[in-house]
């Protein structure tokens, strides 16, 4: 197996996501205005662009130190709940990459961390209507892809799927943490904004990471 | 959206040079967008730091000063501030008596001033206890949600707590006021329009011209129930029911009665709904021994109010006497 998840690569992964947040900025906006309070499209641009910009002034040299560099601008640049999440799912993510190249198995391992840390963090469980509802399927599939031997490439669009599911699976269910929670009831009937940003997260791993190790 | 803007991007810096310029009293951190009074540290005192998201003035900012907050840190509009303008906050107002940070319940913000915390326990010896307040009864407890939010007694407590700390009381003896004030103290709001957010650009929520929002949050988030428009005396009862039943009140018990308004509801009413507010609780055999009528804790342009009730002791009534000077609250000096 190749050890090519290297910082090139995982520096694309997050320009993209940067780059796919920007775009879909006005819908995340939307979708938090229908059960929160109308910012995660604006926040997660604001802390994308700046770790964008962190890696531009100062270019990280191995893939720990680039994780590391990203969640420490989403904690002090974004606020709100999403900068400390996203924040501690890469700071993580970067406690488990080390300075090396990663393997498939590698960083399978290290988005499990970030999931981890992000449950530490928030203290919500899948079914909470948060983020989690994508991410912790997301880290199910590529584990159970990788163990049948499937090539990164396909292992990351299976997770990128479930990703998918989950956000789309939010709608039904009542909010049990964050802000929507305090709708109760009418928090059913609507996507989940963190959800939604984290199926990105994955979507651009499958677009700029598929190719790189095997 | 009409709004006093530049760019929306801009707001809270904007806002806050024009804070400095009002209140040369005050000193600013413009890079880490932190409120100080101005002689920050004070030896001896414990130091109480607040924020939150911007959007809701004179909270926190407007209650920095003599008898109040010795820091507030402003974040973007309805969005917690980060780790780093907390600890610069804290550290900034450490005199050695140890600091206190009220946090309001929310998921943000309790995250980040519990980051904030954590590196300035790594950092520095200060010593940091969190009050988190979390009066609104709107929003059902439960262990299975974020909780309740924490709304207009946050405004009540920093006044108290800010009161006890310049009295030279302890920290632990601070940190006790503020968990009673939160212990004792509950609200309710309601909304006749949305907010616009700058940078979103239109209303949070769509609400038809006959209809009104109760138990409405300080963010734009809906509130449990849409119902028909209703004269005050209505909607004081609405809002007024609901905390009474879930503190007891017994006869002969004092209470701190405020009529907060959300910042588009013009003074006359906010008097108009005083008014209907307390002939509630005359029914109800509560006495009023303070009252506070005005907006203080706000929505940005939304229109509507919120009314909060503290029970209060003769202590808690001294300390709500005592002087204060800040660009929000002022009397006694």
């Amino acid at each position: 197996m190749a050890d090519s998840l290297d910082v090139a690569a995982l520096e694309a992964w997050v320009r993209e996501f940067a780059r796919s947040v920007a775009e879909h900025k006005d819908e995340l906006t939307a979708l938090d205005s229908a059960i929160g309070d109308a910012d995660h499209g604006a926040n997660m641009d604001r802390g994308m662009s700046a770790a964008v910009a962190a890696l531009e002034a100062a270019p990280p040299a191995d893939p720990a130190a680039l994780l590391k560099q990203v969640g420490m601008t989403l904690v002090s640049k974004v606020g709100g709940a999403s900068g400390p999440l996203y924040g501690t799912f890469f700071l993580r993510m970067a406690g488990v990459l080390g300075p090396d190249p990663a393997d498939d198995e590698t960083f399978a391992r290290a988005l499990r961390a970030g999931l981890d840390g992000v449950v530490a963090r928030g203290k919500a469980a899948p079914g909470d209507k948060t983020m989690l509802d994508a991410l912790a399927p997301a880290c199910d599939a590529l584990d159970a892809a990788l163990a049948e031997g499937q090539p990164l490439g396909a292992a990351l669009a299976a997770a990128a799927a479930a990703a998918t599911e989950g956000r789309d699976a939010t709608v039904p269910l009542v909010a049990r943490k964050g802000r929507a929670s305090y709708l109760g009831e009418r928090s059913a009937g609507h996507q989940d904004p963190g959800a939604t940003s984290t199926a990105l997260l994955l979507d651009a791993a499958v677009t700029v990471l598929s190719g790189s190790a095997g | 959206m009409k709004k006093l803007i530049n760019d929306p991007a801009d707001v809270v810096a904007d806002a806050l040079r024009g804070m400095a310029a009002a209140h040369p009293e005050l000193r600013i951190d413009h890079e880490n967008r932190v409120v100080f009074r101005g002689d920050a540290p004070r030896q001896g005192k414990v130091g109480l730091v607040s924020g939150g998201g911007s959007g809701h003035e004179p909270m926190h900012g407007g209650f920095v000063g003599m008898g109040m907050l010795d820091a507030a840190c402003a974040g973007e509009v309805f969005t917690s501030p980060v780790p780093d303008q907390m600890a610069a906050a804290t550290t900034g107002v450490d005199g050695g008596a140890g600091v206190l940070h009220i946090v309001k319940n929310y998921t943000g913000d309790v995250m980040n001033f519990e980051m904030a915390a954590e590196l300035v326990a790594a950092e520095s010896g200060t010593e940091v206890v969190a009050v988190v307040t979390d009066d609104d009864v709107a929003v059902q407890d439960s262990l299975y949600t974020a909780g309740r939010r924490g709304v207009g007694v946050t405004v009540l407590l920093e006044k108290l707590a800010g009161a006890a700390a310049e009295q030279g009381r302890p920290l632990a003896e601070v940190a006790e006021v503020a968990r009673t004030v939160n212990a004792q103290g509950r609200s309710m709001g309601m909304a006749l329009t949305s907010c616009t957010v700058p940078a979103a650009g239109k209303p949070t929520f769509d609400l038809p011209e006959d209809e009104m929002e109760i138990g409405v949050g300080i963010h734009g988030e809906p509130g449990r129930r849409r119902v028909k428009v209703a004269p005050a005396r209505e909607i004081a009862e609405m809002l007024v029911e609901p905390v009474l039943s879930d503190l007891e009140f017994s006869g002969g018990d004092g209470v701190i009665a405020f009529v907060n308004g959300l910042g588009g509801t013009p003074l006359i009413e906010l008097y108009l709904m005083y008014a209907e507010v307390t002939r509630v609780l005359e029914k109800s055999g509560v006495t009023v021994a303070r009252s506070l009528v005005g907006s203080y804790m706000t929505s940005l342009d939304m229109a509507g109010c919120s009314v909060t009730l503290l029970k209060v002791d003769d202590d808690l009534v001294r300390l709500w006497d005592a002087p204060v000077r800040t660009p929000g609250l002022r009397w006694g000096v």
